[in-house]
């Protein structure tokens, strides 16, 4: 299959900050690609090269085959852009903003009325732009990128300031939006999302890419162990440790907490003492191997 | 995809952008009419107002001269007071009358104040004639020289012929001036340049946008100021080649623009922008004579006012709207504004930046 983006030794200098350096990875069509990472990681820099925003220092970046820089009329048209800080057209409603920057894309009125639905702004669409709260705006901005259905969709943080009930609706949208056969790259901080939605992940940390794969790879790679927790008391501690496959074993007075490779014979072995109550049971997620990847200490 | 309809859809923005800025709205039509109603007001009717002359005790030459008036000429242009000397002095010091005329058998003695030298002028005029005509009756002959004044094209203008296309211009200016760079230094620092980068509209039809609807509002101010200045309270009377204005006021409007690219290409932020403009903006509306007349200025100042564009504006506007010069009369200047527009333009667009970083 033909790859939509391909990115190669990509590098970004700010002063004394080596933003991005090196960065390769290979989008093919219809992928849903996300890009991790702490604050300041390279992720927003390395997907403004690509949708040539900016010059790299260094690296080659191609977009449906075509070079993003310098900026290419030919590309725009077929991508849709949300970045990472809303920019609109001032004092205009919702409805006449996301009318305007469709009529930059040749879409008429009814379709950009349409989006607005979709984004869940139609009770909006008379507000003025400074008017919508923090995630409206957000919503709105979503809508200009997605307005003209492009082929490739490159979405900054597009879930930061979103409510749950907006955060799902994102998800769906994007998720229909990519069955009908779009590629879209996001960066998201919510692990969750970045499960759920991609097919791929890149994790990046200091302007280079840590880990690239499947979510569910990169979790079954880090052989972490599962922990199951029941409530305290219905076990002593002591006898939790002697279970077959147990690694660990904690009390907080909350709950008891045991690790171990092997829950299904551990999970057994509590139901035979009937100590189950109040189990939960939490695999290693894409956040562990976050965390394990890029530390758990916090960065100022 | 048709640029034309984003060009259309664009202006469209960009004009409600404006119509709903009550700010702008207030600096670009309402300011400077209320400049126009205060100046024109003031000073317009400076001019047509008769001049007061105070007698002290019997001045038999002007009341002769004033009962003899076969024109009307004299009683349209004095009107006379009586008072004592030391009361016509007073009110001739605070300005409640021009003159006071004093006569003691053939000699007649004016007092004047030096405030206002237009109306001491007229009144030592006058009172010059009416001895002259005296003298003349006096001899019995009739005079040997008369002199037939005609009057021609005053090239000094006052009063609100002078304040409308001035005023306007300075209107002209700021607007333009304030609206280009304002715009371009707050799209780029809020982001919305490297947005509008990133769709598939050629640049230029954007600031293209920017332009048309500034040129739109410009010519919504020459028509307000036009209608004001009409009133019979201000008494503006156009020229026959007024019309010249229109395409004057947009040669204006590209210069005014371009330069404010220029400051907003240039400045980093809102606030450097915003103060870079008004300091050039306000010496060139004072330097190139649209608070007073440039006939009225030092040589220095009239040297200095080549260098400001607005110069060239207000000179066009007031040659076609008040001299009375025909529309060939407003070429050069237009012909100057543009040149200055495309300089300015090009240097805007090499210090143009997407980025704010
Ligand atoms: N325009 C700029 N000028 C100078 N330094 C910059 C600029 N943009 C980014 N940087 C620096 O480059 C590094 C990477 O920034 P970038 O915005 O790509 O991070 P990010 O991964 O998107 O972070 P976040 O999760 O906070 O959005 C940071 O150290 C940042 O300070
Ligand atoms: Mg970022």
């Amino acid at each position: 299959m033909k790859n939509t983006i391909s990115v190669r030794g990509l590098r970004k200098r700010y002063g004394d900050v080596q933003a991005v350096d090196g960065v390769s990875f290979e989008v093919p069509e219809g992928e849903f690609f996300g890009i991790l990472g702490p604050n300041g990681a390279g992720k927003t820099t390395t997907l403004e090269i690509v949708e040539g925003l900016r010059e790299a220092d260094e690296g080659r970046v191609e977009l449906l085959g075509l070079e993003p820089w310098p900026r290419n009329a030919k590309l725009l048209p077929r991508i849709g852009v949300q970045l990472q800080a809303t920019s609109f057209f001032e004092r205009l409603t919702a409805r006449e903003q996301l009318r305007t920057f469709g009529s930059l894309y040749g879409v008429s009125a009814r379709k950009a009325d349409e989006m607005l639905e979709t984004v869940g702004l139609a009770e909006k669409a008379d507000v003025r732009v400074e008017m919508l709260s923090g995630g409206q705006a957000q919503r709105l901005s979503i809508a200009c990128a997605l307005v003209h259905d492009p082929e490739l969709v490159f979405l900054d943080e597009p879930t930061a300031a979103l409510d749950p009930q907006a955060r799902r609706n994102l998800w769906d949208v994007l998720r229909a939006i990519n069955t009908g056969g779009r590629t879209i790259v996001l960066t998201t901080h919510y692990m969750d999302e970045a499960e759920l939605l991609c097919d791929r992940v890149a994790i990046m940390d200091r302007g280079r890419i840590l880990k690239l794969g499947p979510p569910a790879a990169l979790v079954r790679g880090l052989d972490a162990p599962t922990r199951i927790s029941v409530a305290s008391g219905v076990l002593a501690a002591e006898d939790a440790r002697g279970l077959a496959g147990v690694d660990e074993v904690s009390d907080d007075g909350v709950s008891l907490v045991v690790e171990t490779r092997d829950p299904s014979s551990v999970v057994a072995a509590l139901s035979a003492k009937d100590a189950l109550d109040g189990v939960q049971i939490r695999g290693a997620t894409l956040e562990d191997v976050f965390l394990d990847l890029t530390g758990r200490e916090y960065r100022a | 995809m048709s640029t034309f309809d984003s060009f259309k859809s664009l202006s469209r923005a960009l004009f409600l952008g404006f119509r709903r800025d009550r700010g702008a709205l207030f600096f670009t039509v309402l300011f400077p009419l209320l400049f126009l109603v205060i100046f024109g007001g003031v000073f317009g009717k400076q001019t047509t107002g008769k001049v007061d002359v105070v007698e002290v005790g019997a001045v038999p030459v002007l009341d002769r001269a004033l009962q003899h008036d076969p024109s009307g000429e004299l009683g349209r242009t004095v009107k006379v007071k009586h008072d004592d000397l030391a009361g016509a002095l007073k009110k001739v010091q605070k300005g409640d009358a021009d003159a006071a005329v004093e006569q003691s058998g053939g000699r007649l003695v004016v007092h004047y104040s030096g405030a206002d030298r237009v109306k001491s002028g007229v009144v030592q005029s006058v009172v010059q004639q009416v001895a002259n005509a005296a003298n003349v009756a006096e001899s019995g002959r009739p005079p040997t020289y008369t002199v037939a004044s005609q009057r021609v094209e005053d090239k000094s203008i006052k009063g609100i012929n002078f304040f409308t296309p001035s005023l306007l211009g300075w209107a002209l200016a700021s607007a333009g001036m304030f609206g280009a760079s304002q715009t371009l230094v707050l799209w780029r620092t809020k982001g919305l340049l490297r947005r509008l980068r990133l769709a598939p509209v050629p640049i230029p039809t954007v600031f293209g946008a920017r332009v048309v609807v500034s040129l739109g509002i410009a010519l919504g101010q020459l028509a307000v100021f036009l209608l004001v200045a009409q009133l019979p309270f201000f008494g503006l009377k156009l020229q026959h080649a007024w019309w010249m204005s229109i395409p004057l006021v947009v040669c204006g409007v590209l210069t005014f623009l371009s330069l404010g690219m220029v400051v907003g290409a240039w400045a980093k932020t809102q606030e450097t922008a915003q103060t870079v403009t008004q300091l050039i903006v306000l010496p060139m509306a004072f330097l190139g004579g649209s608070f007073f007349p440039l006939d009225y200025a030092p040589k220095w100042m009239q040297a200095v006012s080549y260098v400001f564009p607005l110069r060239y504006l207000n000179e066009g506007m007031l040659n076609v709207m008040a001299r009375g010069q025909g529309p060939m009369s407003a070429l050069p200047q237009m012909g100057i504004l543009l040149g200055i527009a495309v300089v300015a333009a090009a240097v805007a667009a090499r210090l143009f930046r997407w980025d704010a970083t």
